[in-house]
């Protein structure tokens, strides 16, 4: 028993890290209706300008840390009325193959600037265990599920308490009566981008200091799980990327632990895959998705 | 089609015939080495090109087949005797099934998710590699039986990229053809003029599958070593970046954009050091990560300047100078 909890626990932490890059697929699919394949990437290159900051310039952890999501806001901001306001015109394959023309820049350019090789993220995010009883919680685990959720409760006050929030959320369901109404639709959405790219940096941030030393491809991994995170929710309901995030997570971690000889670490994407490709089957809509019904 | 507007295209591929018969004659041995990779490219793209620029569905796992083509090639041919060449329709063959049976689930979603299914093909399939080494050598790779020079591997690997190439174009011309383009167009035209859709993009995926198995399979060939590294996620998405530099729906258009996935990687270097030529950037344009950047940025400004690639570029020149022409004899 105490070491179902605590895979339970050590689940929910890497869940979280998946939910919160899954959010930022969500966030991107309700705006501007694509799948953003360089959301990893951005998440990767913000922990490498956090890395650079701490490593090289001597800053602390949580001044960069805000620092960082600064900058990636402007950054998916920028990259929003830069790149893929320009070209959605031209159709949903065009913008596919611009987020994936940026992922392999981010990538090349991670690698080009601060080289291939291992580092290792200074982060207070490390812990050690609590015991409770029996049980060993591993604190690492409640740090990321306790930023992680508290990133979301904010975001959600934002985007249902504010006029801000209401106007991103007309912008996304409804661009032409928002414009009417005066607000500034091309905006809104780069301001979804901004706080998409703010969470990618948290779940590259988090997943940086979970396995201790990082490579400009960590992120590639960690974002195939909140694809499938993304999908087990229903692409386009944040909630459902939350609880899919958290989900995928546990359900990795138990089979993990239950099922050692066929379920070894390097096995756990394959798994991934097929949970993913059985939801596809069933539930082409996801879990908590509507299924849409498409006019001829 | 008309034969008038089938001209630009028959001109255009005996041209690149006529190229890749007299190349041999000028190329030295490195170089010669280099084009058998650029047919392996040509194959592999060429699969893609008719999932996505005709089925209009994106695949970023396309390596992922690559892998096992030259898996079971290598497979076949060092434990089990085969010629390696004897083995390339089978290595095919296997990929086409796995690729069929992937999508057989993965097709009945719309594009997106398909996307995000087929990214984790090459993942999960270089896992599998790795865990089960005992069959094909995990992490540390596996030798083929021979290592082929420049010349050899030339000669083997171009006159099959021209038989898939006229297969891919007998494929496309037909009723087939015809079923996937109207897909790509209009799924609700499709359905409402009888085309079982998901049995449709299932075939265009196990076939597109099928080219990269033979890709796959001519890779480890012309190396001699399998890798499962070699298949990574990188692999797969370079594909589907000089499927679109070449031009979505054309099928000369994938030359240009296998040479430009072979020679971009070659000349990264030298194409950033006139990039930062101006501004005098500290960073060493030979360091690894260069030839990537290269690539996304050169696919981002296609995206701007000519969504349709290097071959819509030259039909809208042709189109131009057909339209002078007609003028100039009207006048």
């Amino acid at each position: 028993m105490a070491e179902f909890i605590q895979q339970v626990v050590a689940g929910l932490g890497d869940g979280a890290i998946y939910a919160s890059l899954a959010l930022a697929l969500v966030l991107i699919y309700r705006a501007t209706h694509v799948i953003n394949f360089a959301q990893g990437e951005m998440g990767m290159f913000s922990t490498y300008i956090a890395w650079a900051l701490i490593t090289h310039h001597g800053w602390s952890f949580w001044p960069t840390f805000v620092f960082t999501l600064g900058i990636s806001f402007l950054g998916g901001f920028g990259i929003h009325q830069a790149v893929i306001r320009p070209l959605q015109r031209a159709g949903e394959l065009t913008v596919v193959m611009a987020t994936i023309a940026l992922l392999v820049m981010l990538s090349g350019l991670a690698s080009w600037i601060w080289q291939p090789d291992e580092k290792v993220l200074d982060s207070p995010l490390v812990g050690g265990t609590w015991s409770v009883g029996t049980v060993a919680i591993p604190q690492q685990a409640v740090y990321d599920l306790l930023v992680v959720l508290g990133c979301v409760v904010v975001l959600w006050a934002l985007f249902n308490f504010t006029k801000l929030g209401l106007a991103l959320r007309a912008s996304a369901v409804n661009p032409a009566a928002s414009r009417l109404l005066g607000v500034r639709v091309p905006w809104m959405l780069s301001i979804g981008w901004g706080f998409a790219a703010v969470l990618s940096a948290i779940a590259g941030l988090l997943a940086a200091s979970a396995q201790f030393v990082f490579t400009p491809t960590f992120m590639q991994v960690v974002i195939i799980y909140a694809f499938a995170a993304a999908v087990l929710g229903g692409i386009e309901s944040p909630v459902g990327a939350v609880i899919g995030g958290l989900t995928l997570g546990v359900t990795i971690n138990l089979l993990g632990t239950y099922l050692p000889g066929q379920i070894t670490p390097d096995m756990r994407l394959p798994v991934a895959l097929a949970i993913l490709l059985l939801v596809l089957v069933f539930r082409p809509s996801g879990l908590l998705g509507r299924t849409l019904v498409r006019r001829v | 089609m008309t034969a008038r507007r089938l001209v630009p295209g028959v001109v255009a591929t005996l041209l690149a015939a006529a190229a890749v018969c007299v190349l041999p004659y000028f190329l030295s041995d490195t170089h010669e080495y280099r084009f058998a990779f650029v047919a392996t490219f040509f194959i592999a793209a060429l699969g893609l090109q008719i999932l996505t620029g005709y089925a209009g569905q994106i695949s970023l796992g396309h390596g992922g087949f690559m892998l096992v083509g030259a898996y079971v090639t290598t497979i076949l041919s060092v434990d089990h005797g085969w010629n390696d060449l004897s083995t390339i329709p089978l290595a095919g063959l296997f990929a086409g099934v796995l690729g069929f049976l992937f999508g057989f689930p993965a097709l009945r979603l719309r594009g997106v998710y398909l996307a995000l299914a087929t990214f984790a093909i090459p993942i999960a399939l270089i896992a599998l590699a790795k865990k089960y080494s005992d069959f094909t050598g995990g992490g540390g790779g596996k030798p083929l039986t021979r290592v082929l020079t420049g010349h050899e591997a030339y000669v083997t690997t171009w006159p099959i990229a021209g038989g898939m190439f006229v297969l891919g174009w007998l494929l496309l011309s037909g009723k087939l053809g015809r079923a996937f383009r109207t897909i790509r167009e209009s799924e609700i035209a499709a359905v409402s003029s009888g085309i079982n859709l998901a049995l449709t993009k299932t075939l265009a995926f196990g076939i597109s599958a099928f080219f990269a198995g033979v890709a796959g399979s001519l890779y480890a060939i012309i190396i001699g070593f399998v890798n499962p590294d070699t298949f990574q996620i990188e692999l797969s998405l370079l594909l589907l970046i000089g499927v679109v530099v070449g031009g979505l729906g054309s099928l000369v258009g994938v030359v240009v954009g296998a040479l430009f996935i072979e020679y971009v990687r070659l000349y990264a270097p030298e194409i950033l050091s006139w990039v930062e030529a101006p501004f005098g950037s500290p960073l060493d344009p030979k360091r690894a990560g260069a030839p990537a950047a290269v690539y996304g940025l050169i696919l981002l400004v296609v995206l701007f300047i000519s969504p349709s690639g290097a071959a819509g570029l030259l039909r809208n020149a042709y189109k131009s100078l057909a339209r002078r022409a007609y003028t100039l004899r009207r006048t």
